[in-house]
């Protein structure tokens, strides 16, 4: 710490100057902060003002930087000092932007500015440099599970960036699903024809690759470690174990067809009922043969009926819910393997709602060029056998009718091979834990299904979204996942079709790559992509209470055999969850901790309550909610000046005892802003705002004891386009806050 | 801005070039997404937070490439920079905005707002920097913003700057635009003010938009209460756009709830051929069937008059489920225009020849053998694709451009 020295640059520009009392900003820096350097600039963000700070960097030792100008949204690349800890002083987009003009709100406008400045100041005194992660995590193979046409991809294209790459599949031989298909739909102009899948000559390249070893006859028997030292146990069918080290893995495990059989109504389970992958058989069948496509019993077909959505788009809640996309265009396929063959034999597609996408629709009007007829309605009967008939309602004609078929082929959906149930291992473990020995067995049974059968502490698979598929939450994120360093990509991932997973499974390769970087760095992964800070904890404080292992959203914390909480630094994502958790404090980083909060919470100063102004301290996700608040400068829309806003990480890191300690030492109210919960939960570090809400819950006894009113910590969803909301939110508070009157706390902080 | 970030976070030097003054695109003009209801800001707020912090990725606003030489590995590229008029000085402080009385339409709100025309182009705008509008820099208007800004960031003497980089592989993430809805005739978007489209609708619902997020419709500013969604405007017709757009469906459907949530007894009705809601967005699409505000008309719309009365427009066409004709009047209409590759630039400037186009328009890929591929289209320039796929296709277009890189750099050191 003797090194350590601490200064203070107040920018006077963009009018900050003109509305301010810069000097006497200066001396509370001076004298209250004792910042040992104190400056300002009239433009700070120029190369003059940039220079200044840089030389006293190089110069005279300053390693610690409190930047009082524009919000730290704005020229954050001019204000970023590699060698030095920055904290910024929102001066503009939170003080001269928000506060009423008007020399009335002059003292309590200049009042936010210097508590700002103070908040700075004690933030960036308790802020220490980064040093990276120390556990170095340098492996760069990436292990592929599964070795079809996804997993095959993901490997030729990393193994063709220059990385080492493992696949391990199942069954003896690569290729997967595309291996039972005939052909497969045009993914090219002129997007006309059905085309050898390539599935044979990619496992060629694949198979010959210096840089893949292939696991054949395979599966994973146990994945521990992180991300750059992933420890994989690989069991051989024949008992044999390999023990290897991979860096990242990509989870391409593909789907099952939904089981025909359960579809009895739809003739599932009759003969000369096929799925769409029995249909493939088929006519694979027919072509070795040299023939055209016959049924099983050797009869020739003269019409066949496509019925779509069979068990998909189900809202009984018997089948599929959903729909697995591909299907409409795969009917498709399979009518012009009859009508290519022979133009007279009938092809019917039925149809509610015809889903060829994108150029998927030239494949289509091909089709429907070469005869095949397509129908909307709605199937509810299909008999197989000799003779098949499909009973539909023509939606078209507005009438019941049937259709005698020698053919029939069900387009089932997708069923993801996701592995096991994650919240039903949830389910079952808290039961476990109970000590349910039935519950212990079961627990056994599902980590034997699992899939990637991790020893992590939060079970041994990826959390699953919606419909059991292993895929991100984040529309503009598709490889976010829950699981640092693990990427799920193809159809495990996703309903989608062969052009799409092999995308994907491209996709997934360049995400497994940066993972691999990142750990290697020991830099964080995405979304706080280049944070060198990570979670520090001093075991010795630690009472055991196992809250940060649970909490965490990405499963990075286990325990170690004294039940000790296990960080694995290169599966964290520095959303700072478990610092929130910590009954005792023990958690925090470098950069941001109960300390680096809590100071700035401490340095604001609080009026007594004859003054007649309150201080409510606001914080703030600053992905969504701070963003917001400094939109709102941006259009000048006005707000209280008593409120104190502080940007931090999310709100699952707030620790109960800023809260508490911000209301003992007198101020009026708290706001708490984060994302949206709940289902569509908008949460990057998926459930910030549900644990502040849970926590929240847990001080209302703290606040009785201080005779404190429940109103007096509030929170709330904010979205980033919520500018004059937010604005609106303030101003309501303050009132309401005016109305209950001051905190009784002040003056005993 | 994803192909750009993912190669730079692998720890490629990457430069990201837009014809805009800002990053963002259209998805920054979208109000909300499809089918979280969540803010696209959302996620360019994080975008940008990584690309602040990525001293590998430098970014070159209003910068279009105009010539390609070279091969895979080493292509030498012409870039050309057309003038701001604002130099980095700028800090946004809007004086220059405060100076000029002058506006133009404002292009972040397709032309239904006017901007003053010394303006940032939105709220997130990066680089976060004002733009001189060419139509004033050298007017007595230039001058005011000239004189107004108090840390010289305005540069009224700027020239269009040519220059010449050598790069090892391409991305072209050119993006889309909307079908020209004035071509659809029949429809009279040229005509009928109360004919819009579904990218101005979503600016109306944006409250940071023309009309702080009210739905009020052009003619009379009157809040649209029964509001029609054509399906298909110029998208899967031969007559226009052959393919099929793949997010007008969800973007409609989205659409409605904007509607509902606008309160009062706003309806919406969906006129279309087949809702294409495919995989999980097979939830959103029944939870919207169950909308009482809802209703579904399985109709190409053959053509649209007007009540010269109320300026409603009006729906003819035929109900194909038990074909029951109709004439429908709603207040507002909105048309589902389809999406086109824009590749206005890559043509203009002679790229063509160094690329194939499918039947659309858009991007396959590198001209000649694959093996002598280093360059890859991303996103809605590759193919219609809704916001997630394009990330994805341009996560993916962002990894073979680093094996080009990699090959090169690979046989270098052999």
């Amino acid at each position: 710490m003797a090194d350590n020295k601490f200064a203070a640059y107040i920018c006077a520009g963009c009018g900050i100057g003109d509305t301010l009392d810069i000097a006497a900003l200066e001396k509370i820096a001076q004298k209250e902060c004792k910042m040992a350097a104190v400056k300002s600039h009239p433009f700070l963000c120029n190369q003059e003002g940039v220079q200044i700070i840089k030389n006293d960097i190089a110069n005279e030792g300053v390693t610690h930087l409190c930047i009082a100008a524009c919000s730290r949204r704005a020229k954050t690349e001019a204000f970023a000092f590699a060698d030095a800890c920055v904290s910024r002083a929102n001066l503009r987009e939170g003080v001269l932007w928000v506060v009423a003009a008007g020399a009335e709100h002059d003292e309590v406008r200049q009042e936010m500015a210097e508590d700002y400045l103070r908040m700075g100041c004690a933030e960036v005194k308790k802020m220490k440099q980064p040093a990276g992660n120390p556990d170095k995590a340098i492996n760069r193979t990436i292990l592929v599970v599964g070795g079809g046409m996804t997993g095959m991809t993901a490997a030729i294209e990393a193994a063709e960036a220059g990385y080492a790459v493992l696949i391990v599949e199942k069954s003896a031989a690569l290729g997967g699903f595309a291996r039972q298909l005939w052909k497969r739909v045009p993914f090219a102009a002129p997007y006309a024809e059905a085309q050898p899948t390539g599935a044979d000559e990619l496992a060629a390249r694949v198979s010959g690759h210096a840089r893949i070893k292939l696991h054949l006859n395979s599966t994973l028997a146990e994945t521990a470690g992180a991300p750059g030292r992933f420890q994989v146990k690989i069991a051989q069918e024949s008992g044999s174990v390999t023990e290897v080290v991979v860096g990242a893995i990509i989870q391409a495990t593909g789907f099952s067809a939904y089981d025909i059989n359960k579809l009895p109504q739809l003739g599932g389970g009759q003969a000369n009922v096929v799925d769409q992958a029995g249909l493939e058989s088929l006519a694979r069948n027919a072509a070795l043969a040299g023939g055209v496509i016959k049924r099983a019993d050797g009869k020739e077909v003269n019409r066949v009926v496509f019925v779509q959505c069979a068990g998909q788009r189900d809202a009984s809640g018997q089948h599929l819910s959903y729909c697995s996309g591909h299907c409409c265009a795969t009917s498709i396929k399979q009518a012009t393997y009859f009508k290519d063959a022979n133009p007279l034999v009938d092809t019917v597609v039925i149809y509610q709602d015809l889903r060829v996408p994108g150029m998927g629709e030239d494949f289509y009007r091909s089709a429907q060029d070469k005869g095949v007829v397509f129908t909307k309605g709605t199937v509810s009967k299909v008999s197989g056998g000799g003779s098949c008939s499909v009973t539909f309602k023509d939606l078209i004609l507005d009438e019941e009718a049937t259709l005698v078929a020698d053919l029939v082929v069900l387009a089932t959906g997708q069923v993801p091979n996701a592995g096991t149930d994650m919240e039903l291992w949830n389910q079952v473990s808290t039961d476990a834990d109970n000590g349910d020995e039935a519950a212990k067995t079961r627990q056994q049974e599902l980590r034997a299904a699992s899939v990637l059968k991790l020893a992590y502490r939060q079970g041994p698979d990826m959390p699953q979204f919606k419909h059991g598929f292993a895929d991100s939450h984040f529309i503009c994120f598709p490889y976010e996942t829950r699981r640092t360093g693990i990427y799920a990509a193809g159809p495990t991932r996703r309903p989608m079709d062969l052009d799409q997973a092999m995308t994907d499974a491209t996709g997934a390769a360049l995400k497994a790559i940066q993972a691999v970087e990142n750990a290697a760095a020991g830099r964080a992964a995405h979304p706080r992509v280049g944070d060198l800070s990570y979670p520090i904890v001093r075991l010795e404080g630690c009472t055991q209470c196992k809250r940060c292992t649970v909490e965490c959203p990405f499963g990075a914390i286990d325990e170690d055999e004294r039940r000790f909480p296990q960080f694995n630094e290169q599966r964290c994502r520095r959303c700072g969850t478990c610092m929130g958790a910590c009954p005792v404090r023990v958690i925090s980083f470098e950069n941001y901790s109960c300390d680096t909060v809590g100071m700035q919470i401490k340095a604001v100063n609080i009026p007594d309550e004859f003054e007649e102004k309150p201080r409510i301290l606001i914080l703030a996700c600053e992905n969504d909610a701070y963003p917001a608040l400094d939109m709102a400068g941006l259009q000048r829309l006005t707000y209280s000046a008593y409120v104190r806003a502080i940007p931090i990480r999310c709100l699952g890191s707030v620790n109960t005892v800023w809260i508490t300690d911000a209301l003992s030492s007198g101020y009026d109210g708290v706001m708490m802003m984060g994302c949206k919960k709940g289902d569509d939960y908008q949460c990057h570090f998926v459930k910030g705002s549900e644990m502040a809400y849970y926590r929240l819950s847990k001080i209302e006894d703290t606040m009785k004891q201080m005779s404190l009113e429940p109103e007096r910590v509030q929170s709330h969803e904010i979205a980033i386009t919520d500018n004059a909301r937010v604005a609106r939110l303030i101003d309501d508070y303050v009132a309401q806050i005016k109305e209950i009157g001051l905190s009784p706390m002040k003056g005993f902080g | 801005m994803t192909a750009a970030l993912e190669a730079a976070e692998c720890g490629q030097q990457v430069l990201l070039i837009d014809k805009a003054p800002t990053l963002g695109g259209r998805t920054a003009q979208l109000y909300r997404y499809f089918p979280k209801m969540c803010h696209p800001s959302c996620g360019l707020e994080i975008n940008l937070k990584r690309l602040k912090g990525n001293p590998k990725l430098r970014v070159m606003a209003m910068t279009e490439l105009v010539a390609v030489t070279g091969r895979r590995g080493d292509y030498r590229v012409t870039l050309k920079v057309r003038p701001r008029y604002v130099n980095e000085n700028c800090t946004a402080c809007g004086k220059c905005a405060e100076a000029v009385s002058s506006e133009i339409p404002d292009p972040f709100n397709y032309g239904l707002s006017k901007v003053k025309a010394a303006y940032l182009p939105h709220l997130m705008a990066y680089p976060q920097r004002y733009v001189i509008d060419a139509s004033i820099a050298n007017t007595a208007e230039g001058e005011k913003a000239k004189a107004a800004c108090p840390v010289g960031a305005v540069d009224l003497g700027m020239q269009e700057e040519t220059l010449e980089l050598t790069v090892g592989a391409i991305v072209w993430a050119t993006g889309w635009r909307p079908y020209d809805a004035n071509k659809i005739q029949p429809y009279g978007y040229d005509r009928y003010q109360n004919v819009i489209t579904s990218v101005e609708f979503e600016r109306l619902a944006d409250p940071r938009g023309p009309t702080g997020g009210q739905l009020l419709r052009p003619s009379d500013g009157k809040p649209a209460k029964n509001i029609a969604f054509i399906q298909c405007a110029g998208s899967r017709d031969e007559n226009y756009l052959r393919h099929c757009s793949r997010i007008c469906c969800m973007a409609t459907l989205k659409q409605t709830q904007y509607v509902r949530e606008a309160g009062g007894d706003g309806r919406s009705t969906v006129y279309y051929i087949d809702i294409r809601a495919i995989d999980r967005f097979e939830d959103f699409y029944q939870m919207v069937q169950a909308d009482a505000t809802v209703s579904f008309v399985k109709s190409k719309v053959a053509r649209i008059a007007l009540n010269e009365v109320n300026g409603n427009p009006i729906l003819h066409g035929v109900d194909t489920e038990g074909y029951h004709r109709y004439a429908t009047e709603h207040d507002l209409v909105v048309l589902a225009v389809g999406m086109e590759p824009e590749i206005t630039g890559l043509l203009g400037n002679g790229l063509a020849a160094a690329i194939v186009l499918d039947s659309s328009n858009f991007i396959e890929g590198c001209a000649g053998a694959s093996a002598d591929a280093g360059m890859f289209a991303a996103g809605a320039a590759a193919s219609p694709l809704d916001v997630n796929r394009s990330v994805q296709s341009a996560t993916a277009a962002s990894l073979k451009a680093i094996q080009v890189v990699h090959k090169t750099v690979s046989t270098e050191v052999a």
